[in-house]
Parts: structure tokens; C-alpha cells; sequence
């Protein structure tokens, strides 16, 4: 017996012995206290029927508080970069209604809410296999290509409080997972049965090869620049120093190219590419297979934004002010100013040729990124940063 | 070694072709515009064959018309292409008046000069948005396909239909202009030379788009004259040659116009002789608009015709915005023809799908097949 309040306590939650976070977590904090009030709630109810019994108490205790903390903290960053991605999807159509001379989506929360529709009518869809493709690799390939996106997207951090992982080579482990999905692409062409799709895979495979290596180095001038690959310094290095883009405008614009290559988004996106390829690698998929595929687009594109964000635009910070009240809202605004550029540039530029964009990757790209490499090695020899 | 193994491996990869895949572009494949089939042969991404198929629309349209009588041919002709109505109409209506042998009154010629252009302007312009998807820019389309609009109003203008426009009649025209048509014309015109060149910077001030239509598929002049290709794929060849300067018919002879060559012949050429002609047909519509406006409101634009055409053949030819279309008449003196035979530009000029498109690659095929301007209706008839 005893009064609610006895039951809902608000504990540090970094007093929590089960902690599975070195600093403060957000999502996890939220989580935490939510699981304080229900289960806190819940076990004053059960008290009160059963004074003195030791469910209550387990409810309330430290390791039944992490778990559904977790569980709530994973939907929380879930919700917030699927929102965040449907944000960008709407942005880049109401952007190029903008450039192209019409209006762009309609329906709804001035066109917010055709991302909606489009989820539903793909969802009503008939889930059709092909009779001759191979089910297995045509299934699980769609399936991790959607899921290392997803996964991609969560890692991203989007404050020092709003964060997955914070380990020392988290800027390498996003950028693997964020590298899988050609591999999958090209495994899917191959399964599908389909001269398009595979030549569709295969060009996947030759984009990859064209852009990783330039990408790679310009990862590694600004964590040289920084002195770690850990995502929390570099943002704050930044902030101590001067935005990345400064001393790197070249790496910085090579970078930004490398993401839209990276994100499969015109010019590149030469694996699905329409006048063509039909679909490219996606087109055997259909009805909520491809609204997941297209989605998962859509959040490599929002990644890519991200990443150069964290690289070179300070990430959440903001000069003379820091991390402000709310870091996490200074960081998706800026992804969306970087995605704006991604959509100008899908709605100027034609596609690329595939020896195209191998020539660019190659004689033009890597260059400028040794370069790049080149002119950070000598600031930070000189001792400027 | 090879020869020592039991299976012939070299025999069966050489009779298989293991290393060179057909892929069939259509006919449902997002670069065919309208239903025909490409297939090519490729080697890796490298095109080494290919082999255009048409017929998938043809409706019997030379047959059919052996059962009309003359005037009911002309809104069949409009179907003929409906990016190129006036054009065919145009041809229909010259042929059966040279067979009559008569002269059709001044506007008329003059009226028929201005909508030819401006169904000149407003097909260029289907082409370029066009090449604008397949070469993946999906502004380019929109932007043309505005542009397009203020010219499908003028043929509402002129005569009420956007694009079967069963507009010209054996001995003339069918009305004369609507009031204002003149200015709205002019006005069109003027916007559409300034809207133009924002269209023309966004793809020629772009490498992307230029380096994906320079120096890709080389058409030499011995080429263009053995394939039989005309319109602005013989222009871009270095081929000098237009029905409307060099065998002019209604009074093209007075107009005061340039004749667009470039002697490349690559893809990047005949887009170039495309945006050129645009320009050079909004020169043509002011003279031609002037001189309509000359011979005033009274002037005749039509007299009237006997319904039965004399025995004999004919033929008459005019510059289609896709090249040199023809029309061959059998007339056995009654009311109706004996043969009419269609020469349309696109099934001579897709015959050379081949040439354009071998040793470019996959990604290319769209971009260099999209300055044949393909219309099937006229192509399979």
C-alpha cells in the first residue's frame, strides 16, 4: 500500500546501473521516464490489489526500466528519421515542382500528405513474385538493401544527445553500412532473371567502384582534421575551430557529388535508370517492394545530407551559439538546405554515362580528394588546426 | 589447352554468342515513344547490332482510303501523325490539287505556310521534351511541353482542335483567320523566341547533356544518301537540301529563310539543326502573318473543287518537321482514288536505328534513337 507517488519516481537514469549509454541520452531518458509512469502506475495498481507482493516491485525495478526504455528509445529515433526522410521526400517534390514550372504534390498539409497516399496505394498493392526469378536472394536481397538504409538512417546522429552508437570509429561504421547496399543491388539484378535488372546491377557495382575511393579519402581529411573518427569530436572541433568547408571547399564539393552518387540520385543514378533500363535493378519489384525501395532512396539521399552536414557544415552546432537549446532541429534544417542543392541539381542536370561517371570518379574526383588531402595534411603540419 | 578438353567449350561459346545478349527495347519500354521494338545486341554496355520492328500500329491506312471519296481523306490524314497534323493534311490537299490542276487562291498558300510552322514549331518541340526524359531531365519535358501548349492554343485559335486539326481543303483552306489570330500569332511568337533560349541554355550551357550527345553516333553523308534519310538527320550530316527552299511549293519561294546544315553528323548535330529550325520557322510565320495581313479581311482562301479528280498519277512532296513526306496518287476518274501511297519520313529514316545506335552504349540507345523523332502513326500507317 501507499500513495502513486511513492511508486512513480523520477531517477537519474544515468544512475541506472543497466545504462547502456556512457552519456547522456535523450530518447532513452524519454524512454525511461515514460516506463517511470506507466510502470509506476501499473505497479500501484497491482499493489493495491495484492499489498506487498514482488511484481510491483519488479516493475519499477532497474533492468525492467532499461529494457522498455530501450524499446521506446529505438521507436522514438525510428519515428523521427522516418518523418525526417518524408520531410525530404516532400521537400524534393515541391522543389522541383518549383524548378520545373507546376505544382508539385497537392494532397494535404500543403502536399505533405501525398507521401501518405503513395504509402497506401504501394501497401494495397498485390505482392507479386515473378515465376523465374530465384525467390530466396529476390527476396532477401530487397529485404537488406530496405533494411541497411533503415539502419543507416538511425545511425545517424542527430545531436551529442540524440545518438545510437557513440563509439571512437562511428564515422567508419556508418560509412560501411551506408556502403552495403550496391553489393545487395548487384546480388538482386542477378536473381531477378531480367536483362535489365542485371545490367542494372552490374552498373551499380561499376558506380560503386567509382565514387567509394574519393569518398573514402575526404571521410579521412576531415577526421584528420578533427583528429578522430569519432562523430561528437569532429562536430565539436568544428565548433572550435571553423566549419570544415572553409579550409576544404573542394573536398567539399567533391564530397557532395560523391553523396548524390552514393544516394543513386540523378545524375547518377544510372543503375535504375528509366529512359533505358525500364527500372533498372527495381524492376521486377513491385507494389510495397518498391515504395520500401524508392523510401529507402530517399533515406540514403537524407544520410548523404547528413553526413555532409557532420563533415563540413559544424553538424549541430552553430557558430558563437553552440549547441543551443535544441542542437537536434539545427541539424535536420541543415540537411534539408544540403538535400535543396541535391534537388536543384536532379532537376538541371541529365544522367551521366556509365564510362562517364567512371572517368569522373577516377581522373577528376580522386585527384581533388588527394588534393584535398594534400593541402589539410599542410594546415595541420603548419599548426593552423 | 582448349582443343584437349571432351567438350568443345570455344564451338559452343562461338555458336551461342555467350558473350553478346539481345535486350528488346519494347514495346513497352519507357524510349519508345509509341509502340515499336528495338532490339539490340549488346556486348557488355556496348551496342553491336540492333534491329528496329515496326508495324505494331498499322491500321490499313492506304486501304481505307480507296473506299472514300476525297474530302473524307482529309481528317484521316490528321491521324496520320498528330504531332504533324497540318503538315500531312497539308500534303493530302496539295496532292489531289495538283492532280485537279488547279491554283488555290494567295491566302490560302499564305494561311497554309503559317500553320505548317507553327505545327513545325510545336513538333520540334514533342521531340525536345523527348530527349529531355531520355536523356533523364525531366525539366527539359516540362519546360517544352509548356512552350508546346501556346502553340496548341493558336490551332485552337485557327480552327478549333489542338492537334487533329482537319484544318486545309482541296483548293484551300477551310476558314479563314479568326479575329485577333494575327496579333495572338505575333505575340506567341515573340514570347516563344526569349522561352526558347532559356531551354537551349539549360541544355547546351550543361556539359552533362552536351558530352551525352557530342561525338556519338557518326552518320557520313554516303550513309545518309544510301538509307534514304532526310529532314535533320541528312541536314546534320552536311547534307544541303530543303523541299521548302530547293523545290518550293505554295509560296515558300518568297519567304526570306536560312536552311540549317552542320556537317558533324553526330547526335549533338541534329539536335542543333532542330533548335535552329525553330527559330527559323518563327522567322518564316512574321513574314507569312504580314503577308496574310496584306491582302486583307475579303481576300478568297478557298475555291471550290470538282469532286471527281481526272485519271492519271500524281505525286507531291513537302518538308514533314521529321523530314520528306510524300504522297503518290492513282486516280481512275472517280470520286474516290484508286491508290494513295504514303512516303513517310520516320519508316525510311528508323531504318537507320542501326547505324545511329551500333557502337554506342545501352545508356545512349534512348538519347541517339530520340532524334529520329519517331511518330509510329505515319511510320506503320
Amino acid at each position: 500500500m501507499g500513495h502513486i507517488l511513492d511508486w512513480i519516481v523520477y531517477k537519474d537514469t544515468m544512475a541506472n546501473v543497466y545504462t547502456p549509454f556512457e552519456s547522456y541520452n535523450l530518447p532513452y531518458d524519454i524512454g525511461c521516464k515514460l516506463w517511470e509512469i506507466i510502470g509506476g502506475t501499473l505497479a500501484w495498481l497491482i499493489d493495491l490489489i495484492f499489498p506487498g507482493n514482488v511484481v510491483s516491485e519488479w516493475l519499477v525495478s532497474d533492468a525492467v526500466t532499461t529494457l522498455l526504455g530501450l524499446i521506446v528509445f529505438m521507436l522514438l529515433i525510428f519515428i523521427v528519421a522516418f518523418v525526417s526522410t518524408l520531410i525530404v521526400l516532400w521537400e524534393e517534390r515541391k522543389v522541383l515542382g518549383r524548378m520545373m514550372d507546376r505544382r508539385g504534390t497537392m494532397v494535404g498539409m500543403k502536399g505533405f500528405l501525398q507521401c501518405v497516399a503513395d504509402g497506401l496505394k504501394t501497401f494495397q498493392k498485390e505482392n507479386t513474385i515473378p515465376a523465374k526469378v530465384d525467390k530466396m536472394t529476390y527476396m532477401w536481397t530487397v529485404t537488406l538493401v530496405i533494411g541497411v538504409s533503415v539502419l543507416v538512417l538511425c545511425m545517424v546522429p542527430l545531436s551529442s544527445r540524440w545518438y545510437v552508437v557513440d563509439y571512437d570509429t562511428g564515422l567508419l561504421i556508418i560509412m560501411a553500412f551506408f556502403a552495403l547496399a550496391p553489393f545487395f543491388i548487384l546480388v538482386s539484378g542477378w536473381a531477378q532473371n531480367n536483362k535489365y535488372s542485371m545490367i542494372g546491377g552490374m552498373r551499380a557495382a561499376e558506380l560503386m567502384i567509382s565514387y567509394e575511393a574519393p569518398m573514402l579519402i575526404l571521410i579521412t581529411t576531415s577526421a584528420l582534421l578533427a583528429g578522430s573518427f569519432n562523430i561528437n569530436d569532429i562536430v565539436y572541433a568544428q565548433m572550435d575551430s571553423v566549419w570544415y568547408i572553409i579550409p576544404q571547399v573542394i573536398g567539399a564539393i567533391t564530397f557532395f557529388t560523391c553523396a548524390v552518387a552514393e544516394a543513386e540520385r540523378v545524375p547518377f543514378d544510372i543503375a535504375e535508370a528509366e529512359a533505358e533500363l525500364v527500372e533498372g535493378w527495381q524492376t521486377e519489384y513491385a507494389g510495397m517492394k518498391w515504395g520500401l525501395v524508392m523510401l529507402a532512396d530517399y533515406m540514403r539521399g537524407s544520410v548523404s545530407c547528413s553526413m555532409f552536414v557532420i563533415l563540413f557544415l559544424g553538424g549541430w552546432t552553430l557558430p558563437f551559439i553552440g549547441d543551443g537549446p535544441i542542437p537536434e532541429i539545427v541539424f535536420l534544417l541543415k540537411a534539408y538546405i544540403v538535400f535543396f542543392f541535391m534537388s536543384y541539381a536532379r532537376a538541371a542536370l541529365a544522367r551521366v554515362r556509365t564510362d562517364q561517371i567512371l572517368n569522373l570518379g577516377w581522373k577528376v574526383f580522386l585527384p581533388l580528394s588527394i588534393f584535398n588531402l594534400a593541402v589539410v595534411i599542410l594546415l595541420k603540419v603548419g599548426g593552423v588546426f | 589447352m582448349m582443343s584437349d578438353s571432351i567438350v568443345p567449350v570455344k564451338e559452343i561459346e562461338e555458336r551461342m554468342e555467350t558473350d553478346k545478349m539481345w535486350l528488346t527495347m519494347g514495346p513497352q519500354h519507357p524510349f519508345s515513344h509509341g509502340l515499336w521494338t528495338l532490339r539490340v545486341q549488346v556486348d557488355g554496355e556496348i551496342v553491336t547490332d540492333a534491329e528496329p520492328i515496326v508495324g505494331y500500329l498499322h491500321r490499313g491506312w492506304e486501304k481505307e482510303t480507296e473506299n472514300r471519296t476525297y474530302p473524307k481523306i482529309i481528317p484521316m490524314a490528321d491521324r496520320l501523325c498528330y504531332a504533324a497534323s497540318m503538315t500531312y493534311t497539308h500534303l493530302y490537299c496539295m496532292t489531289v490539287e495538283k492532280a485537279l490542276g488547279i491554283d488555290i487562291p494567295e491566302k490560302a498558300k499564305w494561311i497554309r505556310i503559317v500553320a505548317d510552322e507553327v505545327c513545325r514549331i510545336q513538333s520540334h518541340l514533342m521531340w525536345l521534351a523527348a530527349v529531355g526524359t531520355d536523356l533523364g531531365s525531366y525539366t527539359v519535358f516540362l519546360w517544352s511541353m509548356r512552350e508546346r501548349e501556346f502553340f496548341l492554343d493558336l490551332n485552337v485559335k485557327l480552327c478549333g482542335a489542338r492537334m487533329t486539326t482537319n484544318y486545309p481543303r482541296i483548293g484551300g483552306v477551310r476558314n479563314d483567320t479568326t479575329e485577333l489570330f494575327d496579333r495572338d500569332i505575333l505575340r506567341t511568337v515573340e514570347r516563344f523566341e526569349k522561352a526558347l533560349w532559356d531551354i537551349v541554355a539549360l541544355v547546351d550551357d550543361s556539359s552533362i547533356f552536351v558530352s551525352r550527345m557530342k561525338g556519338i553516333s557518326y552518320l557520313t553523308r554516303e550513309q545518309v544518301a544510301n538509307m534514304g534519310l532526310t529532314g535533320p538527320a541528312m541536314r546534320g550530316c552536311g547534307v544541303d537540301f530543303d523541299i521548302r527552299r530547293d523545290d518550293p511549293y505554295d509560296n515558300y519561294d518568297l519567304v526570306d529563310f536560312e536552311v540549317p546544315v552542320l556537317k558533324e553528323g553526330d547526335s549533338y548535330a541534329r539536335y542543333m539543326i532542330r533548335i535552329e529550325e525553330m527559330f527559323q520557322s518563327c522567322e518564316i510565320i512574321k513574314q507569312a502573318v504580314k503577308k496574310v495581313q496584306a491582302l486583307g479581311k475579303n481576300a478568297p482562301y478557298r475555291v471550290k473543287t470538282p469532286s471527281r479528280v481526272p485519271a492519271g498519277t500524281t505525286f507531291a512532296r513537302l518538308e514533314d518537321p521529321r523530314g520528306e513526306s510524300l504522297m503518290y496518287l492513282v486516280s481512275d476518274g472517280t470520286d474516290k482514288p484508286y491508290r494513295l501511297k504514303v512516303r513517310s519520313p520516320i519508316f525510311v529514316n528508323v531504318s537507320g536505328a542501326k547505324a545511329m545506335s551500333v557502337g554506342t552504349r545501352v545508356a545512349d540507345v534512348p538519347a541517339v534513337l530520340a532524334q529520329i523523332d519517331m511518330c509510329l502513326g505515319e511510320t506503320d500507317r
